[in-house]
């Protein structure tokens, strides 16, 4: 086996404490995928270009492939398996904004903490939070869609 | 009374997704997400150059890395490729293209992989590279091949020894001389594109097993499970029976996972450690350029019109960029032939479809098989005939729409079953457009706004014998299982056969329960998933299967209630007397079997089964091109507007406009998703996507940073509008349609740039600065 040393770290997942094993190279997303069985996020490039890998930190939208593991310790950490019956995942069931499902828990990951943090989003931001994103089955309108009609400015909302 | 307990009238409804649940919780399994304890992990060393000989290897150093169990290249290996046995899995003694595998390392852990690869020494001696097709056709071109002639190919492929050439199919149709005098005015226009990148978010991947029996176990990321199985008999002689496929969630495809290739080298990897289960999975750059791609073209059209607009010839000449191995090329090239105008009645048509040997990544399928990029040539050229007749382009295009009665390039005589309504989608287009207002507008000084358009069609070109079929199981609550051999890469098409499945047995759709996960040794084959014809095969499959179904359930129901056959009906859960449906019994309880009070039983648990095959589809003469390759045309009228900054060149797609005749909407919101996703890649490819060579055949662009696709906010307001011409075969009429809305996207927004410009753009992408140079920019600068 490899000779890298190996820490045992205590990390807050999905609001449970969960002690790891991780070597201090092992990305965040790793961590997630293959110790603690989380797949929901996805590898996609892993240097940060597709954000499929996006959690959060915090409440903040990372890119899990670009953060070590270590960093998390300690930290909040909420992956798509931590999210359940929010507003953002059924407005994506409603407004068909997936397809293939594989860049759909980072960008309900983003959407969601956009919501959050920005429940005013305008157009503009909202362009700068998702872009980071790619979804390459969709046309994006659906996102549009999906993500404006949980946000306050939603038009047409009720 | 029975009915109306349950709302039926699913067909055209936007269902849910019966996937939705899983996708959005982060629940739904890719072949990635499976990870068993003992799995071993393959990592393959790509070549860094595009074209060199391989001198030596020396591996001695990676073996001695703890943890490395198997190491596999610098060995001859049976040669694969789909229609050409042309390429070795892992490369020996030479490679072709930049990212070709010359090594694979396996090991106990991904990152022990990657070590054990990063230790081994290769040192090539480069060689001469073919950068294009135009080339490779070069008499003293550089042959990449030399035993083209040696290799074992399939029935239909035509290749030319001693050339680079791999495949050449031919149209003739009529007498191109005689259209040639009957013209007016000709138009000649050459276009050409580099290959480019499907970009699924899920890379490819696999993970191959061989059991103690030598039954192979593959989990794969891929469109085409059962044609694994056919494959691994052909490379390697394994009985069909003892290959096993398991397809779980896809994540997009896009025609790039119809490609088999992973799947050998995991095989491959598998067996140098004793079957042990290997996981082999690309990285991103891998999946750009080490798998298969994107075709390139580079092609001329020659089109003649009377004064009035009337075409009368097309002589065309293409020119595929296949890349260094044939695989699926050779086939691509094929199709381009098969359609090889835009959508028209020509009465004399003359093409030369060749597919050429670069040093290039191979080329794979593509959504839309050849027809995005041969009507980018036909429609920009249709443009251009137009300009020189002085007409409107939307004029020139209705006036030789084709419809039934016409007849195709490969002399099919068409019918209102067999192609769409083109006349009315143009129609349509217009008035949705705005076409009257013209198609430049000024805004201000710098700023202008135009509009393009272009028509477009596609049929499949599957194998003659293509089949799928579809299995239900009944559970003993009345519901049932639906199990079919389509993978759900994300068109939503299991969902769709479950609105038929519910509309055909008149049932609640919640008591449909659809597997999504295909595993070959159950599931019933569907041929590939591809060609956007899954709804109609297996739709096809599900109407036998639902009919067998009620056959069984009347059957048994007759004997119950001692009512004949004939007079009993299926629905709403029940069998029942259509004279007095209160005499009836409810499915559950027959489903497993009808038990009397006694403990008599009648039966067991009910299985039914369809399959259906595509009908009277014929191989293609070898000389005219003459037969029948797929089942209908689906036709289309798309168009682009722009806002073009004259300075500059940059430009805003506003908006992106299609009016397909889809036969029939069966689920409205997926299938407006399709088509607005299609849109969005065709926008891309179009716009911005290609793979930028350096002066060695390198890709210089194989990230996602550099190569990039559509992202948020940069999509167009899309317009799209629905025709529905039946197709008589089709469940319900419809019509294939998961390609067709990339299909027209680069020539409308060529079409559209060209006119805003006055200058006629050959050359994908239009990213600004391509636009400039076309434009005649940089011409007259100072060195
Ligand atoms: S995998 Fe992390 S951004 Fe792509
Ligand atoms: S749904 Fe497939 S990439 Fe977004």
């Amino acid at each position: 086996m490899s000779s890298d040393p190996i820490l045992s770290l205590l990390f807050l997942v999905n609001s449970e404490e969960k002690t790891v094993t991780v070597r201090p190279a092992d990305t965040l997303l790793y961590i997630l995928r293959v110790r603690l069985g989380l797949t929901g996020s996805k590898p996609g490039c892993l240097n940060g270009d597709c954000g499929a890998c996006t959690v959060l930190v915090d409440g903040t939208p990372m890119k899990s492939c670009l953060m070590l593991a270590v960093e998390g310790e300690g930290k909040q950490i909420t992956t798509i398996e931590g999210l359940v019956n929010t507003p953002i995942q059924k407005a994506f069931i409603e407004k068909f904004a997936f397809q293939c499902g594989y860049c759909t828990s980072g960008f309900l990951m983003n959407c969601h903490a956009l919501v959050n943090i920005e429940p005013n989003a305008s157009d503009e931001k909202i362009k700068d939070w998702l872009e980071s994103n790619i979804c390459r089955c969709t046309g994006y309108k659906e996102i549009e869609e999906a993500v404006k009609s949980v946000l306050n400015t939603a038009e047409g909302k009720h | 009374m029975i009915k109306g307990v349950i709302k039926l009238g699913y067909i055209g409804k936007s269902v849910i997704r019966k996937d939705a649940f899983e996708k959005v919780t982060g629940e739904a399994k890719y072949t990635n997400d499976y990870q068993e304890m003992g799995t071993l992990h393959a990592k393959m060393m790509i070549s860094p150059l595009a074209h060199a000989n391989i001198v030596s290897m020396d591996f001695s150093e990676a073996w001695k890395i703890p943890g490395v169990k198997a190491i596999l290249g610098n060995e001859p290996y049976p040669l694969v490729g789909e229609e050409i046995k042309d390429r070795s899995p892992i490369a020996y003694k030479r490679v072709r293209y930049h990212g070709e595998p010359v090594a694979v390392v396996v090991a106990e852990t991904p990152m022990i992989a990657k070590r054990g690869v990063d230790a081994i020494k290769v040192s090539y001696e480069p060689l001469p590279v073919v950068n294009s097709p135009r080339d490779g056709l070069q008499k003293d071109a550089p042959l990449i091949h030399e035993n083209l002639e040696s290799y074992e190919k399939q029935e239909g492929v035509y290749p030319n020894p001693n050339t680079n050439i791999a495949n050449l199919n031919k149209i003739r149709k009529g007498n191109i001389e005689k259209g040639f005098m009957e013209s007016d005015v000709v138009a000649e226009f050459s276009v050409s594109f580099h290959p480019s990148d499907h970009a699924a978010m899920e890379t490819r991947g696999t993970i191959a097993e061989i059991r103690p029996d030598g039954t192979i176990i593959f989990t794969a990321s891929t469109q085409a499970p059962f044609a694994i199985k056919k494959i691994m008999k052909w490379y390697f002689g394994i009985e069909p029976g003892k290959v096993i496929v398991n397809t779980p969630f896809v994540g997009g495809a896009y025609g790039g996972k119809a490609s088999v290739q992973l799947e050998i080298i995991a095989y491959l990897a598998s067996k140098a450690v004793g079957g042990k289960p290997v996981k082999l999975v690309n990285t991103r750059e891998e999946d750009i350029i080490t798998s298969s791609v994107h075709i390139g073209l580079d092609a001329t059209v020659k089109l003649g019109a009377t004064k009035d607009g009337m075409l009368k010839f097309a002589e065309i000449q293409f020119l595929f960029d296949g890349g260094a191995y044939s695989d699926k090329a050779v086939d691509i090239s094929r199709a381009g032939a098969v359609d090889c105008t835009g959508p028209y009645q020509i009465d004399n048509i003359w093409c030369n479809s060749f597919c050429i040997y670069t040093n290039h990544p191979y080329a794979g399928a593509y959504r839309g098989y050849s027809h995005s990029e041969v009507l980018f040539a036909f429609e920009r050229t249709m443009d251009v005939l137009a300009e020189k007749l002085s007409m409107d382009p939307l004029e020139l295009r209705y006036k030789n729409a084709i419809r039934p009665g016409n007849t195709t390039p490969t002399q099919v005589l068409l019918n209102s079953s067999k192609v769409g309504n083109l006349h009315q989608c143009i129609k349509r287009l217009k008035v949705l457009m705005n076409w009257d207002e013209g198609q430049i507008i000024a805004m201000d000084d710098r700023k202008i706004r135009a509009k393009g358009a272009c028509c477009v069609w596609k049929t499949s070109t599957f194998d003659t014998d293509a089949s799928s079929g579809v299995i239900l199981t009944f559970n003993s609550d009345g519901s049932i299982n639906l199990m079919s051999g389509v993978v759900e890469i994300g068109t939503g098409t299991k969902t769709v056969l479950a609105q038929i499945l519910a509309e055909r047995m008149k049932m609640d759709i919640n008591n449909i329960h659809v597997k999504m996960l295909v595993d070959t040794q159950t599931t019933p084959e569907h041929w590939k998933t591809v060609g956007s014809r899954g709804t109609f095969m297996a739709g096809r499959a599900v109407l036998k299967a639902a009919d067998d179904a009620i056959r069984q359930l009347k059957d048994r129901a007759a004997c119950i209630l001692r009512v004949p056959v004939k007079d009993l009906e299926v629905g709403y859960g029940k069998v029942y007397f259509v004279d007095s449906p209160q005499i009836n019994v409810d499915i559950k309880d027959l489903a497993y079997g009808y038990k009397f009070p006694n403990g008599h039983t009648i039966g067991g648990q009910i299985i039914a089964s369809g399959t259906y095959t595509l009908t009277r589809l014929t191989y293609l003469d070898p000389e005219t091109g003459k037969g029948n390759p797929g089942p209908e045309w689906t036709v289309a009228a798309q168009g682009i507007e722009v806002e073009l900054d004259t300075r500059d060149y940059t430009y805003k797609i506003l908006k992106a406009y299609s009016v397909i005749d889809i036969g029939k909407v069966v689920n409205e919101k997926a299938a407006l998703g399709q088509v607005m996703g299609a849109m969005s890649m065709g926008i891309a490819f179009g716009g911005r996507e290609e793979f930028v060579f350096d002066e060695f055949g390198r890709v210089l662009n194989p990230q996602l940073r550099t190569y990039r696709p559509l992202r948020y906010g940069e999509h167009p307001e899309y317009i799209i509008d629905f025709v529905e011409t039946p197709h008589l075969a089709a469940p319900y009429g419809a019509r294939g349609v998961g390609e067709h809305g990339l299909l027209g996207m680069p020539a409308a927004l060529g079409n559209c740039l060209s006119a805003a410009l006055g200058v006629q753009l050959n050359h994908l992408p239009l990213i600004p600065e391509q636009i400039w140079r076309m434009s005649g920019g940089g011409k007259n600068a100072a060195v």
